[in-house]
């Protein structure tokens, strides 16, 4: 799963800032991105992975001294967007409402200035890929399509041109789960099929686990961590990324003592935990710990396992999420502890846990998540 | 509020078409009164026999109609077109670049709209004759370039088929502008940016997505300058001396000088009958665009 680093990079930024007024969008970001990876920008509304990808189109400029975008090695920074080798798919498709779908699909082969016959066959080609049968499809205006339909026009009128990059702006944004969920495992297809690299802007946390090979989350302009899905799941950096990507529990607390590769943790709020130990972690820093509530156990007062961290409280709720059941777990002084309890079948059923009884939270000391200032 | 409001307002909430009624009356009628009685007595005129002293008498002629298949006034019809066509063509050259920069002018937009819009403050009489002010042999127009020393004698403007081109295309230009002002403004800014990134130079981009896009504005426009240039006669009264006619100013005359109104009638409705057909031939070529999409 891990990018082949050994390759030029066919996107490099380095130290790239865009400010629009006072706002810094995109705040000196550098990234590589290698060729034929899936590569995706992550995060919440305005935290400029729209302009950042906008920056790699050509869209928008860099700040002056805002760092270089390159592209192919090449820097690119002024290069209009139709001088460079990659194509996009809009958020909202930007379908050319006056062309008929099989004109929207051959505009890029025109401005190519390519032979007509050889333009019938790529669009041919390109609507077939996305399975549109072009015989029915070819005529029809873009607003005789239904959303799921000219989602795959504008994937096609990117595809078409062969370009080595896809730019894709939340393309799946305005369509039902049902048909998302299969558009994802296709495009994840398409990228590994055609050997084109990806470069994906998603809000949804989901879609980038499912897809990318490496995903950058973006928090306020800046990239708060880069990995594949796995390492941004199982080592958050930060706590933004902690509780974008999946949910988690925090604790906060000051570093008392170490021994035997572990630290004592005591939490501000009373009571103590054990952390693994991190590089950097000293004592008497004051750190903040995150923990999966899948990664957690629900045990009875008289069945605590030695060596792991405990806290102990009342069930306050019990919330039905058809894989899992959150159980959210009142801690005196702490406070809410939401635990994760798959849904086991008929072990499960009926539940062996009921709202108001008392419960311990259990869990490895190795799954605590130590992060860092963000 | 009156029982009887109340009990109106129920009855019609509950008919959608009395609604509809209701809502369309007020207009209809106006235009019943003020426009459809009118027109069906200017047909009416229009077949009638001239009155000695003016007015009609009883009786059914087409000699109106007839009387206008004349050199003379045919000569007058063909000017018309010719004139309004040009006009129409020149505004377009004219006000397309203009409303296309006032789209993108950012802030200085809807002070810039508000400029088109100016000359509409006052009437257009008056402006017109501040044209004449300008373009007379005296007037500002020959007085900058004798100082300028570019001239030794005055150029004639005034009273040419010049300056009632140059009238009619100040007239009518807001009415241009504005249409596709309306047209440009609302492109998606979206499309242009992916005709960017699949290719197309600037060039390319605007003759392949914002002027076909723009269209209906630029339609609108041409309209909106062409009928009333067709019918215009206030513009080749002043600016053009009443050397040349057009058809509006045959049509006026017949109703004030030569209390002819038969005849204006009939003019009038053969300048009605040719902007249908032009109207209808261009909706028909429109129809075919679209269907061979």
């Amino acid at each position: 799963m891990s990018a082949p680093a050994q390759q030029q990079p066919v996107v490099q930024f380095v130290g790239v800032s865009k400010s629009f007024g006072a706002t810094r969008a995109v705040d000196n970001v550098s990234f590589e991105i290698c060729r034929g990876e899936f590569f995706s920008l992550l995060g919440p509304s305005g935290c400029g992975k729209t302009t950042t990808l906008r920056l790699l189109a050509g869209l928008e400029q860099p700040d002056d001294s805002g760092g270089e975008v390159r592209l192919m090695g090449q820097p690119v920074n002024r290069r209009p967007p139709y001088e460079r080798q990659l194509s996009m798919v809009f958020q909202n498709y930007a379908l050319f409402p006056h062309l008929s779908v099989a004109r929207n699909v051959a505009f890029g082969l025109e401005q190519r200035r390519i032979a007509g016959a050889q333009i019938q066959e790529r669009v041919r080609r390109a609507l077939a890929m996305v399975r549109l049968d072009p015989d029915v499809f070819g005529r029809r205006m873009p607003n005789q399509l239904s959303g799921g339909q000219r989602q795959r026009v504008a994937l096609a009128r990117a595809l078409v041109l062969e370009q080595p990059i896809l730019l894709l702006d939340e393309p799946l944004g305005a369509i039902d789960l049902q048909l998302r969920k299969e558009m994802q495992l296709e495009l994840k297809a398409l990228n590994k099929q055609l050997g084109i690299t990806f470069v994906y802007v998603t809000h949804d946390q989901e879609e980038a686990l499912t897809m990318s090979d490496r995903i950058a989350v973006m928090d306020r302009g800046r990239i708060a961590q880069l990995g594949t899905p796995a390492e941004i799941y199982e080592n958050p950096r930060t706590a933004f990324v902690a509780g974008f990507i999946g949910q988690s529990n925090f604790f906060d607390g000051r570093v008392a003592q170490h021994w035997d590769g572990r630290w004592l943790l005591e939490l501000r709020a009373g009571g103590a935990l054990q952390v693994p130990h991190h590089p950097g972690l000293e004592q008497n820093a004051t750190i903040r710990v995150a923990v999966r509530p899948e990664w957690m156990n629900l045990r009875r007062a008289d069945s605590v396992p030695p060596g792991e961290n405990v806290l102990a409280g009342t069930i306050r709720d019990i919330i039905y999420l058809g894989q899992t059941l959150h159980i959210i777990v009142a801690i005196p002084s702490i406070g809410d502890i939401t635990v994760a309890l798959r849904n086991e079948g008929q072990i499960t059923r009926p539940l062996a846990w009921k709202r108001g009884e008392s419960a311990i939270i259990s869990w490895s000391i190795d799954d605590c998540q130590i992060l860092e200032e963000s | 509020m009156a029982w009887w409001r109340e009990h109106a307002l129920h009855w019609l909430s509950q008919r959608p078409r009395a609604r509809a009624g209701a809502l369309l009356a007020p207009g209809s009628l106006w235009l019943v009164v003020f426009f459809a009685v009118p027109i069906l007595i200017m047909l009416g005129y229009s077949l009638m026999p001239r009155g000695l002293y003016g007015g009609v008498e009883r009786g059914f002629t087409l000699e109106h109609y007839t009387r206008f298949i004349d050199p003379l006034y045919l000569d007058i019809l063909r000017r018309t077109l010719a004139w309004s066509l040009a006009c129409t063509a020149i505004c377009l050259g004219l006000g397309y670049p203009v409303a296309y920069t006032i789209v993108r002018s950012g802030r200085w937009r809807n002070l810039l709209l508000l400029l088109v819009v100016l000359p509409f403050w006052t009437s257009f009489l008056v402006r017109t004759f501040a044209m004449i002010f300008l373009m007379r042999d005296t007037g500002l127009i020959n007085d900058w370039l004798a100082k300028l020393g570019l001239i030794q004698h005055p150029l004639t403007i005034l009273y040419t088929p010049f300056a009632v081109m140059v009238g009619l295309v100040y007239g009518f230009l807001p009415f241009m502008i504005l249409p596709i002002y309306a047209s440009l403004e609302k492109l998606d800014r979206g499309l242009l940016e992916a005709a960017e990134v699949l290719g197309a130079r600037p060039a390319a981009r605007f003759r392949r997505v914002t002027l076909p896009l723009s269209m209906p504005g630029v339609v609108a426009g041409c309209l909106l300058v062409f009928i009333p240039a067709l019918g215009s006669f206030l513009t080749a009264d002043l600016l053009g001396g009443a050397k040349q006619m057009m058809i509006g100013n045959l049509v006026q005359n017949q109703f004030s000088a030569a209390r002819n109104w038969p005849f204006g009638s009939a003019a009038s409705f053969i300048i009605m009958s040719l902007i249908l057909l032009l109207l209808s031939i261009y909706l028909r070529a429109q129809g075919r665009v679209e269907a061979a999409r």
